[in-house]
């Protein structure tokens, strides 16, 4: 099997051989083109394409999109090797990548490497986000990969004297249909040289050349489910991460915080870490402050040991934790857009039978990767190289070019592998960083967040106050729905935003307009006569020097808001004394038009395929009362995130003396299309279940009036093994009215599961005690406390 | 700075190194080794796990100086060019997601079926309970010590290129 590839052989070499000089035969030219290097080896070596060295005037180009050269190169020896513009957050997406593509161009899994995220040897997709790798970004991948076969055919019918349509193709060899011995391979065709193919697009997303992919029901490698390319390395240690990469000269960097939000720094006292051994320099500029040192464990100690005064702010004036809440109901929004509204609302609330109210409540909650923010920065020879495992390397290159004042040109990226991505993690910040230190000391500089930066630092979700009321008429039809959702989410971080990542920031800059932010609302495709939706967004204080920033989180307000809706359908379908899985059902049936993702339909199969796959027996909730100390119950909750449709059900026992959830069992019916890799997407669901499984039980950014107080894993727990249910099923279901067409499309599948799960695990807490839960998350003081106030104790 | 000597993986080194160093960075920075990771420096995560003396160890709080027998990191499991069963467990089970904080499941995992061979649902969950993944790799790291201690008890067979559910 060909070993592990995701970042360029050049730069691996280079960070593995910096005692000696890699020979480059090859180079770049600016056009974006790639001069194929021969290389024997390259079956066994990955990657036979070399970037320019990175020499004084010597410029990183942006490989052109357009040309079919940039997208993929064959060897000599019959492999070939896909670049793309994306990165591999912890998916396995590279490995879906290699399916279909290597299913477009005929050629076996096994022959084929593949490269992504380093700015200057792929073409810009834009990294990860969105759920958009398969969804989106396989289109033009497909489509090029498709484009490359149609002209190989091309030259084989030049090479073999015969029409394209006598010609077949499999395994990279062309043969004459009426006789296999007539035959060619692609490397003998193009091996070493350059397909000079133009493609078209206004955009890379809409890249094509004269191709079309294939119909569904000839793709073999799409829908089975080779392992993964990149766990061996991961698992046996050979693996060069982020974190490892090294050059000559490189020194060491941590970072030094503002004790509290508003601080202003006064004075350092450099004389405090004098005799710190390895001390290369104190750096300052506004409020941001580092330490740099030889070696690691001198900065970890010069960065506790330097003594820095500070000025706090007059005042301390955040709410407390335990206070958010009230106070996003009370504070004036930043923005509300106009409520979408269907029927007729209000009229419909006053001729309702019955009409119930709730509220409910997410605290933020942050990224809080498990390896914390790293980069390292080379600027030697004029440019500037930064490794980092950063979700959006294209944006790191053109934001850090932008912070620092020096040419794009100058500046590349290397993507390398780093733990999760699952939104606007750190790896933004520090990037920049390391960039700035670099350029600041003049040698290469590894910066390192510590536990403390990355829990309370981090990117979070936003906080969110909701309202919900519904009304039911006498046969307990739903008629009437009112939602309002509010996000703490003023100032919303983009990505790699020059403006607004944290160094920038502390050193003063400030965007004359911050970024509004949203509050998006409830996605589900229910019939309700009659709905209004409200949305609006709060600010807290002190937007640019507060820890409690917000940016994206996986499946940004979704597990929130879906935590609010599918709660209250729920008690809606107590209320209503019927089955909660019915109650949907029917909100589901009452329309038959459907939208052109069939997403209604969609949405039905996947309701039956979890009932059915759980064994769930209609009844209303909650149970009658059991008597013992383990209470059990389960709890369904629905939803869609873009094209994408699952249902969840969660089964629970409560211990009625602790107030300790176990979630015993989890099943998870899940629609995505056309499905790529099923074994890898079903372990993307679990782990995205079981995440948003930790934001429902444990996770809660707490803060005083003037700090974060969640630091590390004990102020902020997540997630363990002992939490783990015994058994997760998932169904993956294929709801379209028509499952065989052949242009049935693959959609993302990061985050959909993560919607519905806060709200399931409320609806089976619901089930087991009588109790509703709207208060996320549901640790054990907060559970016992709410038996006790319902005498389930 | 003083002379530490460390035995890692089967080799010995002198390091000239501050004695009060945490393993964790003359592992990763005097010995080039990536198996143990920073994710918190505090003992809580597991990312730095090492095995000494059959015990897994977090080398972030353990110094040079207090290290007195042989340390195993993530590179020393496998034995000439063979992955250890734990290894081969997490490929069959395809396990990692992102991967970071494999290291200190694996290591962990290992050092708990070398004293538990046999462990229970119950032995496992409360071994590994102390060890964190943010991507939740759990459910899969439990399936796959169990298949590692059938494997190692002799009663599986190999692995399938492909995965089966």
């Amino acid at each position: 099997m060909i070993p592990f590839t995701n970042i360029p052989k050049h730069v691996e070499e280079a960070l593995e051989n910096w005692g000696g000089t890699t020979s480059r035969r090859s180079f770049l030219k600016r056009s974006g083109l790639f001069v194929v290097t021969v290389s024997a080896a390259a079956v066994t070596g990955g990657s036979a394409i070399e970037a320019v060295a990175a020499q004084a005037g010597r410029l990183y180009p942006d490989p052109d999109y357009k040309q079919l050269d940039s997208w993929i190169v064959i060897h000599e020896d019959n492999t070939a090797t896909f670049y793309v513009g994306k990165t591999d957050c912890g998916q396995g997406t590279g490995t879906a990548f290699r399916q279909m593509m290597a299913d477009e161009l005929d050629i076996a899994y096994d022959k084929t490497t593949c490269i992504m995220g380093s700015t200057d040897v792929t073409v810009d997709q834009g990294g990860s986000g969105g759920s958009d790798a398969i969804q989106t970004d396989g289109w033009p991948m497909r489509r090029v990969a498709a484009e490359a076969r149609r002209v190989l055919l091309e030259l084989g019918s030049k090479r073999l004297g015969v029409p394209v349509d006598q010609l077949t193709v499999s395994n990279a060899v062309i043969a004459v249909k009426s006789d296999a011995s007539k035959k060619v391979t692609y490397g003998e065709l193009i091996g070493g040289k350059r397909f000079n193919v133009t493609l078209t697009g206004n955009n890379i997303d809409a890249t094509t050349g004269a191709a079309k992919v294939k119909p569904v029901q000839d793709l073999k490698i799409v829908g089975l489910s080779p392992q993964r390319y990149d766990i061996p390395a991961k698992v046996d240690g050979s693996l060069t991460w982020a974190v490892d990469a090294r050059v000559p000269g490189m020194v060491h960097a941590r970072n030094v915080r503002p004790p509290v939000a508003g601080a202003k720094l006064v004075s350092i006292d450099e004389s405090s870490v004098k005799n710190i051994p390895g001390l290369i320099k104190v750096v300052s500029k506004g409020n941001y402050v580092a330490v740099v040192c030889e070696r690691e464990e001198q900065a970890i100690a010069a960065s506790r040991q330097l003594k820095v005064n500070w000025e706090k702010p007059a005042s301390s004036p955040f709410p407390a934790s335990e206070d958010l809440f009230k106070y996003m109901r009370s504070a004036t929004p930043t923005s509300s857009p106009r409520p979408a509204e269907v029927g007729s609302v209000d009229m419909a609330f006053a001729g309702a039978a019955k009409v119930i109210e709730a509220e409910y409540d997410v605290p933020f909650q942050g990224h809080t990767a498990f390896g914390p923010a790293h980069a390292m920065a080379d600027p030697s020879n004029g440019q500037l190289t930064i490794y980092s495992n950063d979700m959006k390397s294209y944006g790191m290159r053109t934001g850090v070019a932008q912070f620092l004042g020096i040419p794009r040109e100058q500046v590349r990226v290397v993507w390398m592998e780093g733990p999760q991505a699952y939104g606007r993690t750190a790896a933004d910040d520090a990037g920049f960083e390391a960039a700035f230190l670099a350029k600041e000391v003049g040698r290469p500089v590894r910066v390192q967040w510590m536990r403390h930066e990355e829990t309370a630092w981090d990117t979070k979700g936003p906080a969110f106050a909701f309202k919900l009321r519904g009304g039911l008429d006498a046969q307990g039809n739903l008629i009437a729905f009112d939602y309002d959702g509010r996000a703490a989410d003023y100032n919303h971080l983009g990505y790699n935003e020059p403006d607004t990542v944290l160094i920038a920031q502390l050193q003063g800059k400030r965007r004359a307009t911050p970024a509004p932010g949203g509050s998006d609302r409830p996605s589900e495709m229910y019939a309700i006569p009659n709905r209004r939706m409200s949305s609006s967004v709060v600010g807290l204080p002190m937007i640019w020097e507060t820890q409690l920033r917000t940016g994206n989180l996986r499946d940004p307000n979704g597990p929130q808001v879906t935590f609010a809706s599918e709660s209250f359908i729920d008690e809606l379908a107590a209320a209503a004394k019927a089955d909660p899985l019915d109650f949907r059902m029917k909100l589901l049936t009452a329309s038959t038009t459907d939208d052109n993702a069939f997403k209604r339909a969609r949405s039905i199969a996947v309701l039956k395929a979890a009932a059915e796959a759980y064994g769930w027996e209609k009844r209303p909730a909650p149970k009658s009362l059991g008597t013992g100390n383990i209470l059990t119950g389960r709890g369904v909750a629905y939803t869609y995130r873009s094209q994408t449709v699952v249902a969840e059900i969660a089964e629970v026992e409560v211990n009625r003396r602790t107030g300790h959830v176990w979630v015993k069992r989890l099943v998870c019916a899940h629609d995505c299309g056309l499905i790529i890799n099923p074994e890898a997407l079903r372990r993307t669901i679990e782990g995205g279940m079981l995440h948003s499984l930790s934001r429902t039980l444990h996770e809660e950014v707490k803060f005083d009036t003037e700090k974060v107080t969640s630091v590390d894993w004990n102020s902020h727990p997540s997630l363990t093994h002992a939490d783990t249910p015994a058994k997760i099923d998932i169904v993956l279901v294929n709801g379209d009215p028509n499952p065989n067409r052949p242009d049935l499309p693959h959609y993302g599948a990061g985050e959909t599961v993560c919607k519905p799960m806060l709200a399931a695990v409320a609806n089976a807490i619901f089930d087991a005690t009588g109790v509703r839960l709207r208060r996320v998350p549901f640790r054990n003081d907060r559970v016992l406390a709410a038996l006790k106030g319902a005498n389930v104790v | 700075m003083s002379n530490v000597t460390l035995k890692v993986n089967g080799k010995t080194h002198t390091l000239d190194i501050d004695p009060t160093t945490p393993l964790l960075y003359a592992l990763r920075n005097d010995l080039e080794l990536r198996g143990p990771r920073f994710g918190c420096g505090l003992g809580q995560c597991g990312a730095c796990t090492v095995i000494i003396n059959g015990v897994a160890t977090r080398s972030c709080v353990t110094s040079v100086s207090s290290v007195r027998s042989e340390v195993t990191t993530l590179e020393g499991l496998a034995k000439n060019g063979k992955l250890h069963p734990v290894q081969q467990a997490w490929i069959d089970e395809q396990v990692p997601q992102c991967g970071f904080c494999q290291n200190g499941q694996i290591m962990t995992a290992k050092a708990l079926l070398d004293k538990t061979p046999n462990p229970t649902d119950a032995q496992i969950r409360d071994g590994m309970a102390r060890t964190l993944c943010r991507c939740m790799t759990y459910y899969r790291v439990q399936a796959a010590i169990k298949r590692a201690a059938k494997a190692i008890a002799g009663n599986l067979l190999g692995s399938s290129k492909e995965v089966t559910a």
